[in-house]
Parts: C-alpha cells; structure tokens; sequence
C-alpha cells in the first residue's frame, strides 16, 4: 500500500514536471519572436516558423515532410523579401480552427493558409495582403448542366461540415441538400460516381482538386463565384511592422514576376491564367 | 457569454444531442435484438451458426468503429447504392444505425454469452432431462438467469454507444460533436466553454444511466 502510494505521487510528481517542461519550450520560443515582431526575429535568427495547410492540393498541401503549392510560395516570397533563406523555413500545419491561437501563443510567426480576413479576425491578430481574392464556387462534373448556385435546388451539394461555405450554402441556398464530411477530398469520389451534384468552396481550393491527376478532365470549376473571400497573411496583432514589411514585399513581387511565378508553379496546372495581384487593396495593417 | 443566448446555437445544440439520443435509442434496440441472436448462435449446437456467430463478434469488435460506419457510408450507400431513406439526413442516420448496431451487438452478444456461463451447467441438463429442445432451453430455463446477471455490463455497452454515436458526425449527420466543432470554429475564444458544456451534457446524461444500471443489476441479480 505505502510503497503503491509513494509510487503513484513519483508518477503524478513526473506528470506535472513534463507539462511544466512543455510550457516552458513554448514560452522561450514566444517571447525570442514576438519582442521585435517577424522583422527583427527574421534579421537576427534567419528562422522563420510559417504556418499552412497540409491538405489542400494547389495551396498548401503535404507529401511526406515537403509542402507545396501556391500558399507555400507566397511564404517562400515572403521569407526571402524578409533575408531568411528556404532552409531557414520551418512549415507547420495549421487547420482553420487553430490559426488563431498558433498566431497568438507565437507557435507560427506567419500563416499563409487560404486565411479569409474578416473583422472577427481583426480583432485577434494582423492581417497582411491580400495576396489572392477567392469566392465560393462550384466543382460540378464536366458534363453537367449546373451553371450557378441558383440551380442547386433539390441538389445534393458536398461540403465540409462546419466550414463558411457549408453555412453560406444552408443560409442563403436552402433548397439544395447539404452532405457534409470532415474533408473535401471525401466529396471528390462521390461527385465522380453522381451521389452529389457539386461540391463547394473557395473556387482556388476547387482548382486545386479539380488539378490533380487523377481527376483530371473529369470536373470542372463552374466559375461563377457568389461571395468574396480575401486571402491575407496573419501575424501577431502589434506587429505592425513585420505587417507593412509583408505588404511591401507582396507589392514588389507584383511588378517583378515572382507572383505569377508561383501561380504558374501551382495552380497554373488547373488551366486558369495568373491574377493580377491587385496592390491597392492591400490592408493598412490596423492603421485608423 | 452571449454563445449559449443565441437562439440558432440553442437550435443546433439541441438537435445535435436529439440526433445523439435517436442514433442511440435506435442502435441499443437493434443491437440488443441481434446481440441476442448471435450468442444463441455462439452456444448453439450447429458448428455452422457457432462459426457465424464467432467471425461477426472476432470482426466487428476488432474493427474500428470510423472504419465501420465509412464502410456502410461509402460501401453500402456509395458503391453498393442501398439507400435507406430519401432524405440525406435520415439516409446518413440509418447508415449511422447499421453501423453501430452491427459493431455494438459484438460486445452484447459477449456481454449475454459470459452471462450464460454464470447459469449453473446443472440447469441446462435438467432443462434436457425433462425434454426441452435445445431452443426451449435457452429461451425458458437459461437467457431468463442469464440476462439478470448482464445488466450491469449492459450499461456500460449502452453509455459506450451514445458516446460512439458521435462517430456517424463524420458521414455528415450533424449531431452533437459536429455542432461542437462548429460553434468552435465560430467563437474560437471561448474554446474551453464549449467544450465544457458538451461534455458537461454527455455526463448527464450518462452518469445516472450508470447508476441505473447499477441500481437495476442490484435488484435483478440472481442471488444463488
């Protein structure tokens, strides 16, 4: 009994010490990073931690331990604008709900991750870019008759549960039948073999899907998009510099080719041409 | 904290949680009926219905449940067609259904088997030397005792189902940890809350599930 107790104390004693070791990791990497913003961080450590998807083909997506795609790019432009060389780069998967909190607890320095900026989101963190202005589409089959989301009634429309544009489709399309699923890619084989009419979201993630090779010529992105989704780079909230930083080096990649670069290196694959980067819209970093 | 006010979230909360209780009321029924009928396979004289009764439990126990539930989504309905119902939402429940029956009633029809062990083998003999059929027996003389002394186990398969039915969230019914993921991805401040609150309500409900069943296996037991 005493020698059980004595052990089970050793153990909780050696819990705690390894959550306390945890936190303490964590904390030294935040306060290296966020006294002198990306600016500062990138120009005395050469290091950057940026965070993307793992799962978006065209975007942001993972094979083995490389990322690639058209956000990693972006990051990679980014990276080298602030002196910090690929290898410099450390990836780190985000997913929606925790890009955020990695942004505030100093987990990332950047996150380059199809990140809509809206005024919710503003008021956590920064908002560099736009780099690229999204909407809501359709991926319909190459044959099907489906021209817009007004002719989704009584269709059935494939989403990812909980996601904006799943809420934009029940909210504002209420007659089409929702299936939801936790990824995207589960949509794909079901709108191959016609269990779902369309599968909806930000038209750049659809071409992405709508580019790999083994759907190639089998769908196509209706092109008609219904609702406007800015992608823009996040940083802590009172980095305001390393924001300005951002903005201007998207600016220069604009005039001197890198931007269409690393559209042509990705997303170019799906057919569509390179935007133009519209340097005008880009966010005054939370000036008034 | 105005997320519990809003009437939508109410909505979405509540209904997640019906969906919770109809996928487990529905699956323990199912369940329940082809537990039963599976461990009267398992100590049936018939090597054929004993083999059945053994690969169901061997497959369906060691499998996980994601697997099982994908499999009736993307196999049954996708590959194979069957459809259950007209409507997606009712179509993904009864697939849900399928699903956790054919999985839960692995652990009843082992819950009810251990539960024939505990009927004194001098039962089943009495039962024969007065001429009852094999199918007599179990239904008269052993499954009565042996069901009595279940209940607790019973319980605690019943309170793993409602938990495990959150696991059908994934073939898109929304119920309650697909809601949870929702109001997350919402009002991602208040992270802890949220989950607070539904596992807060799981507990509640099962908690004197428990003690029911405890309660219950008290007076049932057969005290020998």
């Amino acid at each position: 009994m005493r020698i059980k107790r004595a052990a089970a104390i050793a153990a909780v004693g050696a819990l705690s010490f390894a959550m306390t070791a945890c936190g303490g990791d964590s904390e030294t990497g935040s306060s290296g990073s966020g006294a002198t913003g990306i600016v500062g961080k990138a120009e005395s450590q050469k290091k950057l931690v940026v965070g993307v998807k793992a799962d978006q083909p065209g975007l942001g997506l993972q094979t083995g331990s490389q990322y690639e795609g058209f956000d990693v790019e972006i990051a990679k432009i980014i990276a080298k604008g602030l002196g910090v060389e690929e290898s410099g780069i450390e990836w780190k998967t985000t997913t929606t709900p925790n890009r955020e909190p990695f942004i505030q607890q100093g987990t990332v320095d950047l996150v380059v991750a199809t990140y809509t900026i809206n005024d919710e989101r503003k008021q956590k963190i920064n908002f560099a870019g736009p780099y690229f202005i999204a909407g809501q589409d359709l991926l319909v089959k190459a044959d099907s008759p489906i021209t817009g989301p007004e002719q989704l009634e009584g269709k059935t429309v494939c989403s990812v549960s909980a996601s904006t544009p799943a809420k934009r489709i029940q909210s504002e399309y209420p007659k089409a039948k929702l299936q939801q699923f936790d990824s995207y890619s589960k949509c794909l084989p079901l709108l191959e073999n016609g269990q779902v009419d369309a599968v909806t979201t930000d038209d750049i993630i659809l071409a992405g899907y709508a580019a790999q090779s083994q759907y190639a010529g089998k769908f196509k992105v209706v092109g008609k998009t219904f609702s406007e989704e800015p992608y823009g780079i996040g940083l802590k909230k009172d980095d305001k510099a390393g924001c300005e930083k951002v903005n201007e080096i998207l600016r220069a990649a604009a005039s001197d080719g890198s931007y269409k670069a690393a559209w042509d290196k990705t997303l170019g694959s799906s057919g569509k041409a390179a935007p133009e980067l519209d340097t005008s819209k880009l966010t005054n970093c939370g000036s008034v | 904290m105005d997320i519990f006010t809003d009437p939508t979230n109410i909505d979405a909360y509540v209904s997640g949680f019906l969906w919770i209780l109809k996928l487990t009321g529905a699956s323990a029924v199912c369940a329940l009926v082809l537990g039963v009928l599976l461990a009267a396979m398992r100590v049936s004289p018939v090597p054929v219905l004993r083999g059945f009764g053994t690969a169901w439990v061997n497959i369906f126990r060691n499998t996980p449940l994601t697997l099982v539930i994908f499999f009736c989504y993307f196999g049954l309905y996708s590959t194979l067609g069957l459809s259950l119902a007209d409507d997606l939402n009712l179509n993904n429940f009864w697939l849900g259904v399928v699903g956790l029956s054919v999985y839960t009633a692995a652990f009843v029809c082992e819950a009810i088997r251990s539960g024939i062990n505990t009927v004194p083998t001098g039962q089943a003999e009495a039962a024969r030397a007065i001429g009852l059929s094999f199918a007599q027996t179990l239904r008269i003389v052993v499954l009565p005792q042996a069901a009595r002394s279940v209940v607790a186990p019973f319980g605690s398969v019943l309170i793993a189902l409602c938990k495990n039915a959150t696991i059908v969230g994934t073939i898109g019914l929304v119920e309650a940890s697909t809601v949870m993921k929702d109001l997350i991805n919402s009002y991602g401040n208040a992270v802890i809350l949220i989950f607070l609150v539904f596992a807060g309500t799981f507990a509640a409900f099962l908690i004197p599930t428990g003690y029911f069943f405890g309660w219950l296996a008290n007076r049932l037991a057969v005290k020998r």
